[in-house]
């Protein structure tokens, strides 16, 4: 079997402070570059933390920047790589540090918190469910997602835009209104709230979502603009608009956004 | 301990993948004051790894089907040593749990008429696994962790506080139970980010930690699975039973090595996939045991027949239970048959066209791709058996999940006796599902039972279990525990793997002796905020001592039966039937006895034909014979 030795350039400090350090890596044939994390950590830094979990690329724990590219170390393959020249793996940008390739994504699962669950109707009993396949596939599509936050952490609205956080949900969680909103048994409309307080608006479709996703998932063709077509649909609907004028309020089926007061 | 935090709760669930959140919801439903405690990070359990389906006798595809034909299934599968209750219980209330999800958002692949659909697996009679696409796991832990969010976004609305009643705390890891006058007080735990420490007081725990794969070499399990709950438990004076029972699932991926171990889904075999040697030939034909015989063809013809009419043709031999599959690859590539890199050949892309391939097995397509550069709509897989499940676990009671520790509850894969000696594939996320919503009542119904009293931690047994988790940091130099833990997995692969033969068990408990000495002093370098060399050395404990009593089981039981084969007792014995082995902990050292089993109710055991059950049974426990011809069932 072919072993080189290759040259990680791997950031390593805390919130506070930190630097790349250059180490000297073993590498197999067929390896990615979690392996070679691993190798690191068990031969020269035990301590070296790095988030991972099924090394299978269906968990989404070992998002980092790999050569300054948002990617999962279990699914880069080292001869992606040219020989001898260094790796530089550095920890996704978006989120605080915690300590070397581990960052504090905590803001993502405040946002899934914030958006309305599903909704059925209470009617329908255990087992009468009937839908069919080409209507559940839509949603079936994102739901593919494995929370990896790679799309969050490229989207320049919050990447460039730290102060946009509290007004946008980013793509993974508007994708996620997206499903709600496509899923055949669900019964709320979150058309208004997608746009009003998920932020929507920001979006303005460069598609960089779509290119990190390692799942493959269309998040801006099939989530997000189908989205922003609907919130216009009903912003044009002439009663929806009336009805806006005379009472000011949100239409009776939009959900409240918990947490948040309306 | 002052910069111990303390927290106090009525249920502590550790574990977050199926069974655990499933617990937490049911404890939570209950009205109790519920943490749910995660190694990793909220969704990312080691459920999501799960790619088949769910089993449920919901009747769906095959209307024959129900929770009857599910429960022999289910024994079958498990050679008749499941604990028959929990079987019982399994079979009968996987529907409803399936359709639970359902009805909280879950999105599975759909029949023509607009129902679950459902896929056929090993073992199983009839097409029984809810599925979505090979990607089951991830929607199960996907739709059971926004059922948690919106039981929080309801208790915001009612108590001001999303996490009154119920909160996840990522990344927090349990090192030791603490209990006090026999019943459970509390868990003591370190946060990673931080490295500091944590007394959870409540007076019911349940485990829903999962296995022991990393005690493995090849292993499809994650980096979380290190024994924690079976070591746990053990720890804290409860009992594990049949801890012997290893599966390893026959396909995973052998080559590159890095990704050697990594699971290619029944479903595979399921949907059509063949088994091929490097002649070409079929060999699973040839693996047919005596028991399964009547259920199985005999020749390609029919079994491709199969697919299309089940109810008059036999079922292909891929489709055998794990534990045989497994066991025939194991030969084939023994037999000088193999693959290039040691496995054998899976070859879906000769059977199905590509486009059905890519909308069946998407996940399968990507992982073979993006990793070893094959595309399955066009060459078969190589394939091999590695580690991939543990049968034994806590010995718990089937309808309340209680352990032998009151107060102490455990659900899912670290629990023991559901499956038996070999589980069938689909039945763990049933399982999870099953026995966690069983766990959360039984300690609910043990809160309500306890009233006021609730036992108190004491602050000897809280300062012993922050020395022990502080020392791998504080001791002055000691052994690498990246090390330890490698030898500990090549002991484990080596010498009580798939085959197994007294000697080699003899040498690897001598081994693990000398194991257990090494890891109680490994050095870990670094400080404690999310340092992982700290915490491998403290899951080393967990995973030493769960490797000593998978040993001292395996060498103990003479005989082989589902995922316990000892070459130097090839049969399966109707005596040894009767034994479940019962792993306690005496001071420091493992014991194990033997312990009779329960024998199955008769109206369980009516479901069988008699010939049948004489195959698994000694005679004086066999019903007596029936003059007239048995109806069939």
């Amino acid at each position: 079997m072919r072993s080189t030795k290759v040259t990680l350039r791997v950031w390593r400090g805390d919130a506070g402070q930190g630097q790349l350090t250059d180490y000297q890596v073993e590498a197999n044939e067929g390896e990615v570059v979690l392996d070679i994390l691993h190798r690191l950590q068990a031969t020269q830094a035990g301590d070296l933390a790095v988030r991972w979990n099924c090394k299978a690329g269906k968990c989404g724990s070992c998002s980092m920047e790999i050569n300054g590219r948002p990617r999962l170390a279990c699914m880069t393959r080292m001869s992606t790589f040219e020989p001898g020249e260094p790796i530089t793996l550095t920890p996704i940008r978006t989120f605080p540090v915690i300590r070397d390739l581990v960052t504090d994504v905590s803001f993502n699962f405040a946002k899934a918190r914030e958006i309305p669950s599903f909704a059925p109707d209470p009617a329908v009993r255990l087992g009468e469910f009937r839908m069919q396949q080409e209507d559940v596939q839509r949603s079936q599509e994102f739901r593919k997602c494995i929370e990896c936050f790679l799309c969050q952490n490229v989207c320049h609205v919050i990447r460039d835009h730290p102060e946009n956080e509290r007004a946008f949900a980013g793509p993974r969680f508007l994708m996620r209104i997206a499903e709600l909103e496509m899923h055949p048994a669900d019964t709320a409309d979150r058309r208004e709230i997608a746009q009003d307080d998920f932020g929507l608006g920001y979006c303005n479709i460069t598609k960089c979502c779509t290119e990190v996703c390692p799942e493959n998932i269309k998040i801006t063709d099939n989530a997000l603009i189908p989205m922003k077509e609907r919130v216009v649909g009903r912003k044009y609907d002439p009663l929806v608009w009336l009805g806006s004028k005379i009472t000011r309020r949100r239409h009776h089926d939009t959900p409240a956004v918990p947490g948040k007061q309306s | 301990m002052t910069d111990i935090e303390r927290l106090s709760y009525d249920v502590v669930v550790i574990g977050a993948g199926g069974a655990g959140l499933r617990a937490a919801i049911e404890a939570r439903r209950a009205g109790k004051k519920t943490a749910v405690i995660s190694k990793s990070l909220f969704g990312k359990a080691h459920t999501v790894m799960a790619e088949g389906g769910c089993a449920a006798a919901m009747g769906n595809v095959n209307p024959n089907d129900n929770w009857q034909v599910h429960f022999r299934d289910t024994m079958r599968g498990g050679k008749f040593l499941n604990n028959w209750r929990m079987a019982e219980l399994h079979a009968r209330e996987a529907p409803d749990r399936v359709w639970e999800l359902e009805a909280w958002g879950a999105l599975f692949d759909r029949t023509p008429d607009g129902k679950i659909s459902q896929r056929n697996f090993g073992g199983h009679a009839y097409p029984r696994l809810a599925h979505v696409g090979d990607r089951t796991g991830l929607e199960m832990i996907r739709t059971l962790q926004q059922r948690v969010v919106a039981l929080q976004q309801e208790d915001a609305r009612e108590h001001g506080d999303p996490e009154a009643m119920i909160k996840v705390f990522a990344e927090t890891t349990v090192t030791r139970l603490i209990s006090a006058g026999g019943r459970i007080a509390g868990a003591f735990g370190y946060v990673r980010d931080t490295g500091g420490f944590v007394l959870f007081e409540a007076p019911a725990v349940i485990l829903a930690t999962g296995g022991i794969g990393k005690t493995f070499k090849y292993s499809s399990n994650s980096w979380e699975y290190t024994g924690d709950g079976h070591a746990l438990a053990l720890l804290a004076g409860a009992t594990l039973m049949n801890m012997e029972f290893v599966q390893f699932h026959p396909t995973h991926m052998v080559w590159p090595l890095s990704v050697r171990g990594l699971l290619v889904t029944e479903s595979v075999r399921g949907d059509g996939g063949v088994l091929r040697n490097s002649e070409g030939k079929r060999f699973m034909f040839g693996y047919v045991p005596d028991v399964f015989r009547a259920q199985y063809a005999e020749t390609e013809e029919e079994a491709d027949r199969w697919y299309t009419d089940p109810d008059h043709n036999r079922r292909p031999p891929e489709l055998l239970p794990r534990d045989e599959v497994a066991r025939a690859n194991n030969a084939e590539v023994k037999a000088g048959r193999g693959s290039p890199h040691g496995g054998v050949f899976l070859d879906i892309a000769s059977r199905r066209p590509a486009d059905e391939i890519l909308r069946r097995l998407p996940s399968m397509y990507h992982q073979f791709k993006e990793l070893a550069d094959v595309d399955i709509t066009k060459d078969p897989m190589e394939v091999g058996p590695a580690q991939h499940y543990v049968m034994g676990g806590v010995e718990v009671d089937p309808d309340t999940a209680v352990s032998q520790l009151p107060g102490l509850f455990a659900a899912g894969e670290v629990s023991g006796g559901m499956h038996g000696s070999n589980r069938l594939g689909g039945n763990s996320l049933s399982d999870l599902l099953v026995f966690g919503r069983r766990a959360g009542l039984g300690a609910a119904a043990y809160l309500d039972s306890l009233g006021a009293s609730r036992p108190a931690v004491r602050d000897a047994d809280l300062a012993a279990a922050e020395a022990e988790a502080l020392a791998p940091l504080e001791r002055e130099g000691g052994e690498n525990p990246y090390a330890v833990h490698a030898e500990l997995q090549q002991t484990m692969s080596d010498l009580v793997g798939i085959i197994r033969r007294e000697d080699e068990i003899k040498k690897a408990l001598t081994e693990l002796e000398g194991l257990r000495a090494r890891a109680a002093g490994v050095k870990a370098e670094g400080g404690r905020a999310y340092n992982p060399g700290w915490h491998l050395a403290l899951d080393l404990r967990n995973m030493v001592l769960i490797a000593e009593c998978v040993a001292q089981a395996a060498l103990e039981r003479q005989e082989s039966r589902g995922g316990h084969t000892r070459d130097d007792f090839p049969q399966m014995s109707a005596d040894w039937r009767k034994v479940n082995l019962i792993c306690s902990l005496d001071g420091d050292r493992v014991t194990l006895r033997r312990q009779p089993m329960v024998s199955m109710r008769a109206d369980l055991m009516a479901l069988f034909e008699r010939d049948e059950l004489a195959k698994y049974y000694t005679a004086e426990e066999l019903p007596p014979a029936d003059p007239a011809p048995a109806e069939e069932k």
